[in-house]
């Protein structure tokens, strides 16, 4: 007998028992959708992270302070703007941008709510993609070094304090000063620390009136500095320049730790994507053992067949059936419950992520194809190892004892 | 032809050893019709079952159509049973949920046919036993003596040189019966030879010859 007779009886013994089979599928079907879904939200979050991230600008590279080392004073200063800011420094970097923030109390006419005030370089917007504005203009070099009173406002926090008032030429009130506002920046999106609910104005202005933060020096500070590298691919010489430069200036000694640290898109990618990988592999896991259990259900299932099947098998050998044409007959049996399980699992899977997208929001669940061959070939696999041991008993069943099995 | 030698059959029940044959010798020619009869317990079913090559000899010779079969491995004789062997039961053993059309085909399936050859030679058969307009039918819609003669069909449909009838009308109507019993004549007037295992006198006396077994030994008619 060949396997497409085989195939045709197993599918034929299936369909004279559809209950059976159908509460047998059950778990692998919610086996293989949860697998499905939960790769599929594992995924989504991950796309969701490095779109966050890539959105920041790519050949971002941010320095920061690192207080713990310095004692908790600011590392970063003015002259460190001018210093990565020269080729025979740095030559791989074509932009530095600089910020001071910090979180302020903002008043307009009765309304007021605190948001972070983030004193800028003109070049800051440049340099993080934010140049769109919705109305207005951008705070000039000018504006920086007459420390003008000028802010330009994200534009979540624009609709907050402003409502329907057109807010161009405004007064807002930062820390009780006046501030008028210039600008209001084109929607960004995104959730971390998003610019739309951030205010900016120029640096020095920030520096003399708002974020007053000096270095231990005595030099004026900030606290972030935001540069760009040539190319993606001159993002690991443009780190060691700057950290050569700033270690050289901040008067570091050989053996000595940074006083300030570097983040750059690429490791912060690398961050993110172990942390979602083993997210991702960890919901995997937990719905492979929901799969492992329906594999045990049919086993289980297709053990109880073999016993009320026995006279089945009798009838069969007596007739002619070799050992191998009854394990070929229960092993495709136990294989079509699981691979058509599988197809269901994946269909109602499908369905899952598509009743959980809304609620995920901009993490939209996403279906791979590698997951779907992947819930496939395991519940294949499911099915022909659970498979295997019922098939043998069957295919070893002596023709007399079986055909006697009342 | 069937030649038996000296056969024995052992079996193990529990702790307790069973002698169900203890040395039988037995030749049956071609194209025979012989009857085997005992009381219950006398190992008329263990001869049948040996002879039917659905089990092998403790010890002793059985050669089948010249070739022996003592020795051989489960698929071997699974292959001797499919294209020499004819099986025709007590319980008509028919697969549950299946039209008489696939029950009479299942035995070409193991042998290899075709899915066309297959209907067509399950079909003809199923007409040859007078059930041509019941193809379709599964055995909860037959009667009992149809289901038997769907049973004969499926033994007789691979073309088998012995047909093994164990109590064919045992749960069968008188009526029934003697339909069944009239093919079994036909198929001797065909020249295939018939090892009917009964209980009743008077269809033992259709047979050219009764072969009596008393305490797994032949006593009569070897």
């Amino acid at each position: 007998m060949n396997v497409t007779e085989s195939f045709l009886t197993a599918i034929d013994s299936l369909m004279a028992n559809k209950m059976r089979s159908i509460l047998t599928m059950l778990g692998v079907i919610i086996g293989v959708a949860a697998v499905i879904a939960l790769m599929a939200i594992g995924n989504g979050f991950s796309a969701f992270v490095s779109n966050e991230i890539q959105s920041l600008g790519t050949n971002l590279v941010i320095i920061v302070s690192d207080t713990d080392v310095s004692g908790g004073y600011q590392t970063l200063s003015m002259s460190d703007i001018d210093a990565l800011s020269d080729p025979a420094n740095t030559p791989d970097v074509t932009e530095v941008a600089a910020t001071v923030q910090s979180t302020k109390e903002i008043i307009y006419q009765r309304r007021n709510t605190s948001a972070t005030v983030v004193g800028v370089t003109s070049n800051y917007f440049d340099v993080y993609n934010l140049s769109e504005v919705s109305q207005g203009n951008l705070p000039t070099q000018q504006d920086n070094d007459t420390r003008a009173r000028v802010a330009v406002l994200g534009a979540t926090i624009a609709t907050k304090l402003f409502e329907d008032t057109y807010p161009i030429g405004e007064a807002i009130k930062i820390s009780g000063t006046d501030y008028r506002v210039i600008g209001i920046l084109a929607e960004k999106g995104g959730s971390m620390s998003s610019p739309d609910d951030q205010i900016f104005v120029p640096l020095e202005t920030a520096q003399a009136y708002i974020t007053p933060l000096r270095t231990r020096k005595g030099e004026m500070a900030v606290t972030m500095l935001l540069t760009t590298a040539a190319s993606e691919d001159a993002t690991d010489a443009a780190i060691q320049q700057i950290t050569d430069t700033l270690r050289t200036r901040h008067n570091v000694l050989y053996a000595g730790e940074d006083d300030f640290q570097i983040i750059s898109q690429t490791s912060l990618l690398d961050t993110f994507s172990t942390i979602t990988s083993a997210l991702t592999l960890f919901l995997g896991a937990i719905a492979g053992i929901s799969l492992l259990v329906g594999g045990i259900g049919i086993m289980n299932i297709m053990l109880v067949s073999v016993t009320e099947r026995t006279r089945e098998i009798g009838i069969r050998k007596a007739v002619g059936a070799l050992q191998r044409d009854i394990l070929i007959q229960f092993l495709i049996e136990a294989l079509v419950l699981s691979l058509v399980g599988g197809l269901l699992g994946i269909g109602l899977g499908w369905l899952m992520t598509v009743i959980v997208a809304p609620i995920m929001e901009d993490a939209v669940p996403v279906i791979d194809l590698g997951t779907i061959a992947l819930a496939t070939s395991f519940a294949a696999g499911v099915g022909l190892v659970f498979g295997i041991y019922p098939a043998w008993r069957a295919a070893r069943l002596h023709p007399i004892e079986a055909l006697r099995y009342e | 032809m069937i030649e038996l030698a000296n056969i024995t059959k052992t079996y193990t029940m529990g702790t307790q050893e069973v002698h169900a044959l203890r040395g039988v010798d037995l030749t049956i020619n071609k194209g025979e019709y012989v009857a085997i009869m005992g009381p219950s317990g006398s190992g008329k079913s263990t001869l049948m079952n040996i002879i039917g090559c659905l089990d092998t000899p403790s010890n002793g010779t059985y050669i089948l159509n010249d070739i022996d079969v003592s020795d051989m491995d489960d698929d071997d004789l699974a292959r001797v049973r499919n294209q020499q062997i004819g099986f025709i039961f007590q319980q008509f053993n028919l697969l549950a949920r299946t039209s008489a059309l696939k029950q009479v085909a299942l035995p070409l399936t193991y042998a290899g046919y075709s899915r066309r050859d297959r209907y067509e030679r399950a079909e003809a058969m199923l007409k040859s036993v007078g059930l041509g307009d019941r193809i379709d039918h599964r055995p909860d819609e037959l009667s009992g003596g149809q289901q038997q003669r769907v049973a004969i069909a499926r033994a007789l449909v691979t073309e088998p040189s012995i047909i093994l009838a164990d109590e064919p009308t045992g749960n069968l109507d008188t009526a029934s019966g003697e339909e069944i019993l009239a093919i079994l004549d036909d198929m001797h007037q065909q020249g295939i030879t018939i090892v009917m295992v009964t209980h009743a006198t008077e269809v033992a006396e259709r047979t050219e010859r009764a072969i009596r077994l008393r305490d797994g030994l032949v006593v009569n008619g070897s």
